[in-house]
């Protein structure tokens, strides 16, 4: 099968931010490559700026899923592509670059950096972050969107994958602008913000006080999201959101989902893709045909 | 690729059976028979444990992750993969699930991850401080070490100090309220151990305030220490970078690049 006009093994990739390959392979050593769990590898996302991240905690366990607020970690871009990049393109599977900028002008010099590099076969711009002069989370807003997209689209000929937000009251609205503007694909849904208190001062448990929920307790809003983008946009999706099992991919695949990924499983189970893909080849599911409604 | 400390893991979650389960006190031995693991894990490396029925949908419709432990002992199998053994003490519903397992039920279980203790430093003696549940890698260390060490172990009572049983008569112990060997923390005994003689490595692993002191103990006298962190974290093996610690270097994974960290890395524990 393909995405965007990249060979894939199979329709079942990780969630950018829940896998970190180079961390596993030290782990696990080359059995990871042997039986790597993704048919294509999202990184997780890279800044231009190098960051530390936030403050622990970074966890909270909550029924079904998890909040995290881990504030985007990385080696900034230049780390990433002199020390990442040359131990990622050892995995074998096409590899998908997550990028965010705070400017226009930081996400244009990030999509033409990295988009430069033949080893990447895509980039995703996670737009869940505001624009510093409006304050405006980008990726809730369908004109903040569509003017990230817009800003970065003539610097790669290479796809580019849209991470969209659910923290918007219409994502199809959001969907719709990103198409427009130039993505090539969607991806959805990013965490929904959360957050916990700690059980005896009540005081917000995360360093970053907010966090980000995921995992099956998510997945009812994620397959309304996907449903919802489906039917406005003409675009390939990949599908997330507390996909757990090859009945919940299959779920995916037939709300209009071309792929799906992986993410809080994987944390339970570094094998947990591979299952996945096999319980979805048993269950024999395909995608359903779209017949998107006029857009807009 | 391979690191000397750090045994490689099967990439994927596998089930292993539970043997049975031992009342040690305030704390249960937990054994189980990995299938396919290796036989060799490295004293402080870990493992992360979850019952395959019953983890999750009770009261509070928790836990969801797994829980992360050091082994307390690892045994080769003759049928291939290890016996191992595990202590858990009952702090929230994921080890109170943990604990309360029988022999033939379902354990997922992932590992051996993180890296484990260094050797001593040549020409030093190993000094062992564990506290609390805590002393579980110690004990496959001191095993390893053979008669060459010396075992420190603190409890807060002589409930929890049934677990230094495990170490049979080889090791001093202190108790918080005094009801089981000496009165008072086991840093008292160490600051004399090594005051005595300071050509000693320390390896400890017990809760944060006790490796502080551990810490700041050997870093007063030159000493070098090992501390065996713990942190709560969702995948142990360096996807969800959720388990970070301040070290001198910035935050690091405590599961992956530790969770054995030297002293000097590490400006105070928290």
């Amino acid at each position: 099968m393909e995405l965007c006009g990249v060979e894939l093994g199979g329709p079942v990739l990780n969630a950018s931010g829940t896998f970190d390959a180079i961390a596993a392979r030290r782990v696990f050593g080359d059995a990871l490559l042997e039986r790597f769990p993704f048919d294509a590898f999202v990184s997780k996302t890279v800044t231009l700026a190098p960051r530390q991240g936030n403050p622990p905690p970074r966890l909270w366990e909550t029924p079904a899923g998890m909040i995290n607020s881990i504030g985007l970690p990385n080696k900034g871009m230049d780390g990433f592509l002199a020390q990442d990049l040359p131990e990622l393109t050892q995995l074998g599977v096409p590899l998908i670059v997550s990028v965010m900028g705070f400017t226009h002008d930081e996400l244009a010099a990030l999509v033409e950096g990295v988009g430069a590099r033949e080893e990447v076969a895509m980039l995703e711009l996670n737009v869940s972050c505001p624009n510093v002069e409006s304050g405006v989370l980008v990726g809730a807003d369908p004109a903040e969107t569509a003017a990230a997209v817009g800003a970065v689209r003539g610097r790669t000929t290479k796809p580019l994958v849209v991470k969209l937000s659910p923290s918007s009251i219409d994502p199809a609205a959001v969907a719709v602008a990103a198409q427009e503007a130039g993505a090539d694909a969607l991806s959805l849904i990013n965490t929904l913000k959360g957050m916990a208190l700690h059980p005896q001062t009540r005081r917000p448990w995360l360093g970053g006080e907010t966090g980000g929920a995921s995992g099956p307790a998510v997945r009812a809003v994620a397959l309304e999201q996907v449903t919802a983008v489906a039917g406005r946009t003409t675009i390939p999706i990949v599908g997330m959101g507390g996909i757990a099992s090859g009945q919940d991919a299959a779920d995916f695949l037939a709300a209009g989902a071309e792929v799906v990924a992986v993410g809080t499983e994987s944390f339970r189970d570094p094998g947990a893709g591979r299952r996945i893909a096999a319980e979805l080849a048993a269950l024999g599911a395909t995608g359903r045909v779209r017949t998107p409604q006029a857009v807009r | 690729m391979a690191e000397p400390h750090r045994t490689l893991a099967p990439p994927e979650r596998r089930v292993a059976e539970v043997r049975g389960t031992r009342r040690l006190g305030a704390y249960d031995l937990i054994t189980a028979r990995d299938p396919v693991g290796p036989p060799d894990p490295r004293p402080g490396q870990f493992y992360m444990l979850a019952a395959g029925d019953g983890w999750g949908g009770g009261a509070g419709e928790r836990p969801f992750l797994p829980r992360a432990f050091s082994h307390a002992a690892a045994r080769p199998h003759p049928g291939g993969g290890a016996e191992l053994d595990f202590l858990l003490e009952d702090v929230g519903p994921g080890t109170h699930r943990l604990g309360e397992m029988g022999a033939g039920e379902a354990l997922m279980l992932l590992g051996p991850l993180g890296a484990g203790f260094r050797p001593p430093v040549h020409g030093t003696r190993p000094l062992l401080v564990g506290g609390g549940v805590g002393v579980a890698p110690l004990l496959c260390l001191h095993r390893e070490l053979g008669a060459d060490d010396q075992v420190l172990l603190g409890f807060r009572s002589g409930a929890h100090a049934a677990a230094a049983e495990l170490f049979g008569d080889g090791a001093r112990v202190v108790t918080e309220d005094g009801s089981a060997g000496s009165m008072g923390l086991v840093t008292e005994p160490l600051a004399a151990e090594l005051d005595g003689d300071p050509a000693a490595t320390v390896f400890s692993c017990g809760p944060p305030a006790m490796l502080e002191a551990v810490r700041a103990l050997c870093a007063q006298r030159g000493v070098e220490c090992q501390l065996a962190l713990e942190s709560g974290m969702a995948c142990g093996f360096g996807a969800c970078f959720g388990c970070v610690v301040e070290t001198v270097a910035g935050y690091e994974r405590v599961c992956v690049d530790g969770p054995v960290f030297a002293g000097s890395q590490l400006a105070r524990v928290v």
